[in-house]
């Protein structure tokens, strides 16, 4: 057992001793139960009032989705207007300029749905307004709009038969006073406390040992850098992310950064099993998502620290594993760790670059957002898997012919066209943006964008191939990372992925909450010895089996085509 | 309809007062007691700024501790690593290249004595950090372009060494700038 293991392992330990408690906070405090952050209810009543909500208003799933979508396009408006501009606004200390049209509208559809796929580097894209009064402020109400929105549908099997799903306002802003913003004000504090800068001073210039002039980018990011965590967002302040000496300076703010990313998935799942008193299920639920993770970390695993194996034909020594776009100071293991756990949840910061991991890591990866439920995103990720459970319920009902039911509600047509639709909508947006990039590719090279087509892969055969997969399946996961080679700054990317992005977001988080109230609103049966039941062993296995083989049937084809084949070439 | 679109514009104006303003601010302030006051941690030699304790610069001389290659010639006012992919053949040659270059520099050396993150640019590409063994390889011809006693070197290099986080968490490594600013000094 070497140090670099024990930080991993140490890692996940921490993860689960904050999650666990976590969850059950969460679980008491969306239920309005006497909690001891109580003490912030005078500010919530205050944001309230400013903002003339009343939060005990009850809304049924159609009012709930309104509120809730009407937020959200008046900060896609909003925001757009500001990106475009921003070189004319203030703290734009590095004289940055504004965004065009086509690259605005990915990035403020990418920071709106929690995704931050980031087709700018922060250094030189962004002003300091924007990355704070854009970026950062949707890193916080984005996740809380996943929160929110994963609680109504707690709420809706909370009780027998129901119509009203909680007031979202209440939901949202009690996501971000008694939770994102605490937890990332420590977060903030631990990071600039060892090196991550926090002022607002611009850029650096100074005369290095050698005598080069060197200039060095700067700027208040240490709050921002907390929240992209917190709340799954992964944009981070610098071009290369976490993986930036400044973003993330040493290897305590690595086990921190890395343990922030997973502690709200995870305490989100729990917090359901709490809240709805079945906390078996949220065990069953959680465990089935462990294993889920633990069979893609450990290959993930085995691949980096293994060393690339042309390298080592060079006859050169890879003691801890394939260095290639990693840090010294984390090492292969933590950067495969954190590769596994920024692709399951959907954070999509990264601590070394994809692009430049082993050829079955990139498989991981990838299969780690196609799935996109295992933990999955900030609130986001229980309602992916909720979708997984109904189509499950609906299988297991099938097989032993009986009217499938969920939770004391009958599951019929209409939910379970939903969720096929939900589950169908995935590999349809990966796979058909996939099949035309890379028929523009093949067939118009040269076509007139900043970036020609000819020159959009940064790598050549199966990996370039892989290169534009995963921008797809980023996307549709609301995920964010990248393989950053792919030459993604250019009209047809920006407007291709903005719309797999609204779609990837929207859809997944509307379907939820539909069937959830559709479901609510019936008339509630009473377990009997008849009835599936979902806490137990075998359906989780059941749910397990579902994920597989949706996965697998909608998805081989194309990993075959990019990383298994890359792999396979690699052999000879 | 119009009800929840003046509750948004409302909302949307307290929060941002509240996230945008309140917080950052409050960890700037938190931030000025914070080495470097939250500007970056900077290092300072004979009264001038020479660095940032965190951010890796490009050393070529041979009297100096080379650094990882990078694929922004680590130019801090960007950053970013090579994204080249793990059979890419370019690269591949580019690591070969590599390798030839450090032999040259380093006759004295095997193949499987080059630890692969010499030859592999950092996903920043403003690593600060190499390991131990890289450093060490670099002792002989440090030592020979400066004409001091090799142990002197390695007993420099020795104590430069970072251990893992509290003994026990994540790899050992060694600050090249530092360790650069500490051969300058020997004498």
């Amino acid at each position: 057992m070497n140090t670099e293991l024990f930080g991993i392992v140490a890692s996940f330990v921490l993860t689960l001793v904050i999650a666990i408690p976590l969850g059950k906070y969460l679980a008491k405090m969306y239920a309005g139960e006497k909690i001891w952050t109580d003490f912030l209810k005078p500010l919530e009543t205050g944001i309230y009032k400013l903002s003339g909500i009343n939060p005990k208003e009850p809304m049924n799933w159609k009012q709930f989705l309104k509120a809730m979508m009407t937020i959200n396009i008046l900060w896609l408006v909003y925001g757009f207007f500001v990106l475009l501009y921003q070189d004319k606004l203030p703290l734009n200390p590095d004289g940055n300029p504004g965004q065009s049209a086509d690259l605005a509208f990915n990035t403020i559809i990418s920071f709106v749905v929690n995704c931050n796929l980031q087709h700018y580097s922060g250094e030189t894209g962004a002003t300091y307004l924007t990355q704070h009064f854009i970026f950062m402020f949707l890193h916080f109400t984005s996740a809380a709009t996943g929160m929110a929105t994963a609680v109504a549908v707690f709420k809706a099997f909370k009780d027998k038969t129901t119509t009203d799903l909680g007031n979202f306002w209440e939901f949202f802003v009690k996501s971000i006073t008694r939770v994102l913003l605490p937890l990332s004000i420590v977060v903030a504090i631990i990071l600039t406390f060892n090196g991550t800068p926090s002022s607002y001073a611009g850029k650096d210039k100074f005369i290095s040992l050698q005598g080069d002039t060197v200039n060095v980018s700067r700027g208040p990011a240490a709050a921002m850098i907390a929240i992209k965590h917190i709340g799954t967002n992964g944009g981070g302040w610098f071009g290369a992310n976490s993986a930036h000496p400044l973003e993330n300076p040493n290897y305590l703010t690595n086990m921190v950064e890395v343990i922030a990313q997973v502690i709200l998935p995870v305490a989100m799942v729990l917090a359901f099993g709490y809240y709805i008193r079945r906390k078996k299920l949220a065990w069953i639920i959680f465990g089935v998502m462990t294993i889920g993770v633990f069979m893609l970390m450990i290959p993930t695993l085995t691949s980096e620290l293994g060393g690339n194996p042309l390298i080592a034909k060079m006859g050169v020594s890879q003691l801890t594993g394939a260095m290639e776009g990693k840090e010294v100071r984390f090492g292969p293991t933590a950067t495969a760790y954190w590769s596994t756990m920024t692709t399951v949840i959907s954070t999509g910061s990264v601590n070394g670059m994809h692009d430049s991991t082993m050829a079955l890591t990139g498989l991981w990866q990838l299969l780690a957002m196609m799935i996109n439920s295992l933990y999955g995103g900030c609130g986001v990720g229980v309602l992916n898997y909720f979708i997984y459970l109904i189509i499950a319920v609906f299988i297991s009902g099938l097989m032993v012919g009986r009217t499938p039911e969920f939770l004391g509600h009958k599951v019929e047509a209409r939910e379970v066209k939903i969720a096929a639709i939900i589950t169908l909508l995935s590999p349809f947006l990966i796979l058909a943006g996939t099949a035309i990039s890379t028929y523009v590719f093949t067939n118009h090279l040269g076509a007139d964008w900043a970036v020609k087509p000819s020159s959009w892969l940064n790598n050549p055969g199966h990996h370039g191939f892989s290169e534009m997969l995963y921008e797809y399946t980023s996307s549709n996961a609301n995920n964010g990372s990248g393989f950053e080679g792919l030459g993604d700054g250019n009209i047809f990317w920006n407007v291709t992925t903005g719309i797999v992005l609204i779609m990837g977001r929207f859809l997944p988080i509307i379907g939820p909450v539909a069937i959830a109230g559709l479901l609510a609103q019936k008339k509630y049966i009473p377990e009997s010895a008849g009835t599936l039941k979902i806490d137990t062993k075998t359906f989780g296995l059941m749910t397990f089996a579902v994920i597989l083989v949706l996965n697998a049937l909608s998805y081989f084809p194309a990993l075959a085509l990019g990383p298994l084949a890359e792999y396979f070439s690699m052999l000879k | 309809m119009k009800p929840f679109i003046i509750q948004s514009i409302r909302l949307t104006l307290v929060l941002t007062v509240l996230l945008c303003v309140i917080y950052p601010v409050s960890i700037m302030l938190i931030g000025k007691a914070s080495k470097g006051a939250g500007n970056g941690e900077t290092i300072i030699v004979n009264g001038k700024v020479v660095g940032y304790a965190n951010i890796g610069q490009s050393f070529t001389k041979p009297q100096y501790f080379w650094g990882r290659p990078s694929a922004v010639a680590y130019n801090a006012a960007g950053s970013g690593g090579s994204n080249k992919g793990p059979s890419n053949p370019d690269y591949l040659k580019d690591v070969s290249n590599r390798i030839d270059t450090l032999l040259k520099y380093h006759p004295y050396l095997k193949r499987s004595d080059i630890p692969s993150d010499l030859v592999t640019a950092s996903g920043s590409g403003l690593d600060p950090d190499i390991s131990p063994d890289a450093a060490k390889v670099q002792v002989e011809r440090v030592a020979k372009y400066r004409k001091l006693d090799e142990n002197k070197v390695a007993t420099l290099l020795n104590n430069s060494i970072e251990k893992p986080l509290w003994g026990v968490f994540g790899p050992s490594k060694v600050n090249v700038l530092k360790l650069n600013i500490a051969l300058d000094q020997l004498k």
